[in-house]
């Protein structure tokens, strides 16, 4: 077990950058992505902004066949490929293969399908015309939709799964993929997650009263991490992935490194001792990050920023709570903290991804990003950590331990510790 | 319509399924969908629907295994449009 994982290869499809180097300069100088969607306010949302990517559909076209594009709905699953084969190229790999890559797997992780693409669907079956769906919705309504389409576009032939657990999936597919190379079970993995939050998934949330809604006249200052403001959370789409290789592989073809994955924990609160389908437990929470620092085999004092889950909503001064408890630091002693939703919304399922991405080029490029929004800071923070600890402009420093968090519905919760590698 | 003329809308009913353009701009009645096209044989259902679609009619399932070839798609679609 003395296999060590690194990440050769990162790709991203961000609210406020697709593509690394549009979304490096996005978290550096703190660009929002949160859009008013005119839609929203149509269908009379309480909240009418979004974290939406700039993205160009007919892009796709550089990374997937005619035939393939022909027939292509599903919006999380086009965001998918592109940040799989943004990643796949930035590790130095070529696209087309005759032959499987055996030795190599995907885990991409999702929520649900492209409610708005299989309107149609249900239209025509309602209309009793199901004869006229044709061949390409099934491959797009099943979860591992994505999954098949980059494991297929690259050849890839190791275990190849589609994994979900709500807010925490793209920190749990890394997880995963790691997992999967320490034992010895693949030479390299992709991993990551997507989502896009359609009107009927948007509404959804709408309906739970869970959204940040008194900003709709001023989007990009709708998402309020760690604020007295904080009001609920901007729901965001995109996607983003890693490529994981074991560190002697990647040594041997002399890979670009951007960061080591030291260790990591997926666990659940039970929905006991306070956790429930939407709160977590807060015992789940903190074993979840004490766990993730044993497995990595360091001291809680090593860790120099923590990239929280943070979605802007009541729930954030008991994560700070956690992250303290769990850490054993406080006030001046409190790693640095931050967290992207502040720029970018949650992106669900996507999160764990992008963040994990904005974590190593954190660690890569020696910063931590701002907090933005957060010009009221919540009291019941500044009780727990100095506010020093919660930058609002760009930090210049070494990373070289950072622990990342995510956790969701259902009450699952996954932390991991990224490191420089060394 | 004459069989040149459905040849010739067959055409771009296939286009968006096949890579191999050159094999599609030379199309004959003995050309086969699935090994001279290359077509996925999950995308006849596709070519069959959008053919009902551009000629107005319905090609039932006996029909549309018949249509393996250009020349037996032509044969299928011109029955359905004289019946």
């Amino acid at each position: 077990m003395s296999r060590r994982v690194v990440v050769t290869g990162i790709g991203v499809v961000s609210p406020n950058g697709v593509g690394v180097p549009a979304f490096l300069n996005a978290i550096q100088n703190g660009i929002s992505g949160v859009k008013f969607m005119p839609l929203y306010q149509e269908l009379n949302f309480s909240c009418q902004v979004a974290g939406k990517p700039d993205f160009v559909w007919d892009d796709l076209k550089k990374y997937i066949s005619e035939v393939t594009f022909h027939g292509l709905k599903g919006t999380n699953i086009g965001y998918g490929i592109t940040a799989a084969l943004d990643a796949w190229a930035d590790a130095g790999f070529e696209y087309d293969t005759d032959e499987p890559r055996w030795d190599t797997g995907c885990i991409f992780g999702n929520s649900v399908a492209d409610t708005e693409a299989m309107k149609n669907v249900i239209i025509r079956v309602d209309n009793k015309e199901a004869r006229k769906l044709g061949s390409r919705v099934v491959e797009q309504a099943m979860n591992s939709g994505v999954t098949s389409y980059i494991a297929g576009r690259l050849g890839l032939g190791g275990m190849i799964t589609t994994n979900s657990s709500a807010c925490a999936t793209g920190t749990q597919a890394i997880l995963m993929g790691y997992d999967y190379i320490k034992h010895g079970s693949a030479k390299r993995m992709l991993v990551g997650s997507s989502e896009y939050v359609d009107p009927y998934v948007y509404g959804a949330f709408d309906s739970m009263r869970v959204l940040s809604r008194k900003f709709n006249d001023a989007p990009e200052k709708a998402s309020r991490p760690m604020s007295a403001t904080a009001g609920g959370f901007v729901p965001g789409s995109g996607a983003a992935a890693l490529i994981l290789e074991d560190l002697d592989y990647a040594l041997e073809r002399g890979a670009n490194i951007y960061a080591e994955i030291l260790g990591g924990s997926s666990n659940s609160g039970g929905q006991r001792g306070g956790g429930s389908m939407t709160a977590p437990n807060p015992a789940g929470v903190i074993k979840s990050i004490t766990d993730a620092v044993i497995s990595s085999q360091i001291h809680p004092d090593e860790i120099d920023l923590v990239s929280g889950h943070l979605t802007a909503t009541m729930a954030d001064k008991q994560e700070i709570q956690n992250w303290s408890t769990a850490l054993k630091r406080s006030g001046k002693d409190f790693p640095l903290v931050n967290s992207l939703k502040s720029m970018i919304g949650h992106c669900l399922s996507a999160a764990g991804s992008i963040e994990s991405v904005a974590a190593i080029l954190q660690i890569k490029h020696n910063f931590a990003h701002p907090n933005i929004n957060l010009d009221d800071p919540n009291p019941g923070i500044a009780e727990l950590i100095d506010l020093e600890r919660v930058p609002l402009t760009l930090v210049k420093k070494d990373i070289n331990i950072l622990a990342k968090a995510n956790f969701g519905f259902g009450d699952v919760n996954t932390c991991l510790i990224f490191s420089k590698y060394k | 319509m004459n069989r040149t003329e459905i040849l010739d809308e067959l055409k771009k009913i296939l286009a968006p399924y096949t890579l191999d353009k050159e094999q599609l701009a030379g199309i004959n009645e003995n050309t086969d969908l699935i090994k001279d096209l290359k077509i996925n044989s999950a995308n006849l259902v596709d070519i069959i629907i959008d053919a009902e679609e551009k000629y107005n009619v319905e090609i039932d399932y006996d029909d549309a295994e018949k249509m393996i070839n250009v020349g037996s798609c032509i044969d299928v679609i011109s029955a359905r449009l004289n019946a």
